[in-house]
């Protein structure tokens, strides 16, 4: 068994059938597909996600909080997948250019670009944040999606670097997914601004940053749900229970200029 | 603000926890999954996972058991034990740690600390660092703080480097190691209290996180580590004991103004 298949049982032991079997048909109660057809919501509330394996994440600890919540998933790599996605996870562990590198090899920067401007259900994570920027101060020269008009940045001196652990954190109001409460982190870089048609969430480490930032059906966190406890399982139910993008269409269509940057108050 | 943490250590042989004192005389402590989901539920902030026996018996990683932790917790997991090499980390993180802990062939190559941090991130990338107070020499006085500073020590307690644990933290985190698990051998199990001034000296001397490990009795030795400059508590027998609860020991951490994540 590769550690794949390893991973792919463990997530779906007990929840979705027997392991080992392509995910998204071993389903108890998942409808008939067509061959070739996008992996659509089961019956019964169970739905699918597609988690993008870069194979540079926690990809074990995401399907495990998924599997918790009663949930197949399957990773993917490529660019049809995700198009075809109904909802999607973009984990990030590793580096800001390693990440980039690995969706520009996998020819997913124009999907994923696409689907984040349309608001469509995309939960991305850690450094799956961070790449929704232009650029970070970890891999100078190496532009990331763009999708935010803004540079990451390393959290300042005087702080423990990484910031590893549980932080508090407080959404703004008419937040769709965040919530106030202990998230967990661990990141050494960060945003300090939020763009507007964005909701966020902030935190404080030597500074105010950006917890987690929310849009339509895209949800970014820069803490990790899936290792945050209820708190984390909660804000994951409440994503997979988001369906349709929620979004004007003026923006639906990635048209809408993201004109300035809302700076953060200490 | 970030909080303290309280992370509970299970230490694993064969499928079991096990707990000794000053790293010997192990006996069993329970089933990891059922004491792992306890933790959890009382307010458990990360769990640590070391398979005590794998450097001394030549044996992998107890992967099974860090795959059931896995599936069922919802917190970070940090393993270690016997980690020789990237693959050995790799396979760690695939059946579900979050982090890896590296001692023993980190000492021997300290070039896996860079190549851990390198391909899995700082985050991911700790050095598990056992020290021994040394004998307080007549002349000399160590930075360590300690009379005679502290020790490393590596094949789970069984070998004395000679080399001083400040150096080797300091070496460390600039190979990339994102935090450090330091555990007194001289406390480990005794319920005597951290080495306070072994964990002040590796604070001050680092900008990486400090686990203190080794010698929890109470809120007060916990208060008193956090206070050192430590980013985190081990504890393990008390817990495994039953001789104190986690929600309370962070009830009254948070009591004593430390920023603590409510259970």
């Amino acid at each position: 068994m590769s550690w794949m298949d390893q991973i792919l049982a463990q997530a779906c032991a007990g929840e979705c059938g027997p392991p080992a079997e392509p995910l998204a048909a071993s389903a108890p109660g998942a409808p008939e597909q067509a061959p070739g057809a996008p992996a659509a919501a089961f019956e019964g509330g169970r739905a699918a996600v597609q988690v993008l394996d870069t194979g540079v994440s926690n990809l074990a600890s995401i399907l495990a909080a998924l599997g918790r919540a009663g949930v197949c998933a399957e990773p993917v790599r490529e660019p049809t997948a995700l198009e075809a996605a109904q909802r999607l996870v973009l984990p990030g562990v590793g580096s800001f250019a390693a990440a980039m590198g690995a969706l520009e090899r996998l020819g997913l920067v124009e999907v994923l670009r696409a689907r984040l401007a349309a608001g469509r259900p995309t939960l991305a994570i850690c450094l799956g944040l961070q790449v929704l920027a232009e650029r970070s101060a970890e891999s100078p020269g190496v532009r990331g999606l763009g999708l935010l008009p803004l540079s990451v940045e390393r959290f300042g001196p005087g702080v423990a670097v990484p910031q590893l652990g549980w932080n508090s954190i407080r959404a703004e109001p008419g937040c769709r997914f965040l919530e106030s409460g202990y998230a967990c982190f661990a990141n050494s870089y960060r945003l300090d601004a939020v763009p507007p048609g964005w909701r966020a969430a902030f935190a404080d480490h030597g500074g105010p940053f950006v917890a987690g930032l929310e849009r339509g059906a895209v949800l970014a966190c820069q803490f990790h749900p899936e290792l945050s406890g209820a708190f984390g399982a909660r804000l994951i139910a409440r994503w997979l229970a988001a369906t349709e993008p929620e979004l004007p269409a003026a923006r639906a269509n990635g048209a809408a200029p993201l004109l300035s940057e809302r700076e953060l108050r200490p | 603000m970030i909080a303290r943490r309280l992370i509970p250590c299970l230490d694993v042989s064969a499928g079991r926890v096990v707990k000794g004192v000053r790293f010997v005389g192990l006996r069993d402590a329970g089933d990891p999954l059922e004491l792992a989901r306890r933790y959890e539920a009382e307010g458990a902030d990360e769990l640590v996972v070391l398979d005590v026996s794998a450097t001394v018996e030549g044996r992998g990683h107890a992967l099974e058991t860090l795959r059931a932790l896995r599936g069922a917790l919802g917190i970070p997991i940090c393993a270690g034990g016997g980690v020789r090499c990237l693959a050995d980390a790799e396979a760690l993180l695939y059946a579900g740690a979050d982090k890896v802990a590296v001692n023993t062939a980190a000492w021997r190559d300290p070039g896996l600390i860079r190549a851990l941090a390198a391909r899995f991130g700082s985050q991911a990338t700790v050095l598990a660092l056992d020290a021994r107070r040394r004998p307080a020499p007549s002349a000399t006085q160590d930075e360590s703080g300690g009379p005679g500073g502290y020790e490393v020590v590596v094949a789970a307690g069984r070998e004395a480097t000679g080399a001083d644990a400040v150096d080797w933290a300091r070496r460390a985190a600039a190979l990339g190691a994102g935090e450090l698990l330091v555990t007194s051998i001289d406390r480990d199990g005794t319920h005597s209290g951290y080495e306070l001034p072994l964990i002040a000296a590796l604070a001050q001397a680092v900008s990486v996180p400090i686990v203190a490990s080794g010698g929890a009795r109470s809120a007060a030795h916990l208060a008193a580590a956090l206070e050192a400059g430590a980013s985190a508590v081990l504890c393990a027998s008390i817990l495994h004991d039953g001789l104190a609860r986690l929600s309370d020991l962070k009830q009254q951490l948070s009591a004593a103004g430390l920023p603590i994540r409510p259970c």
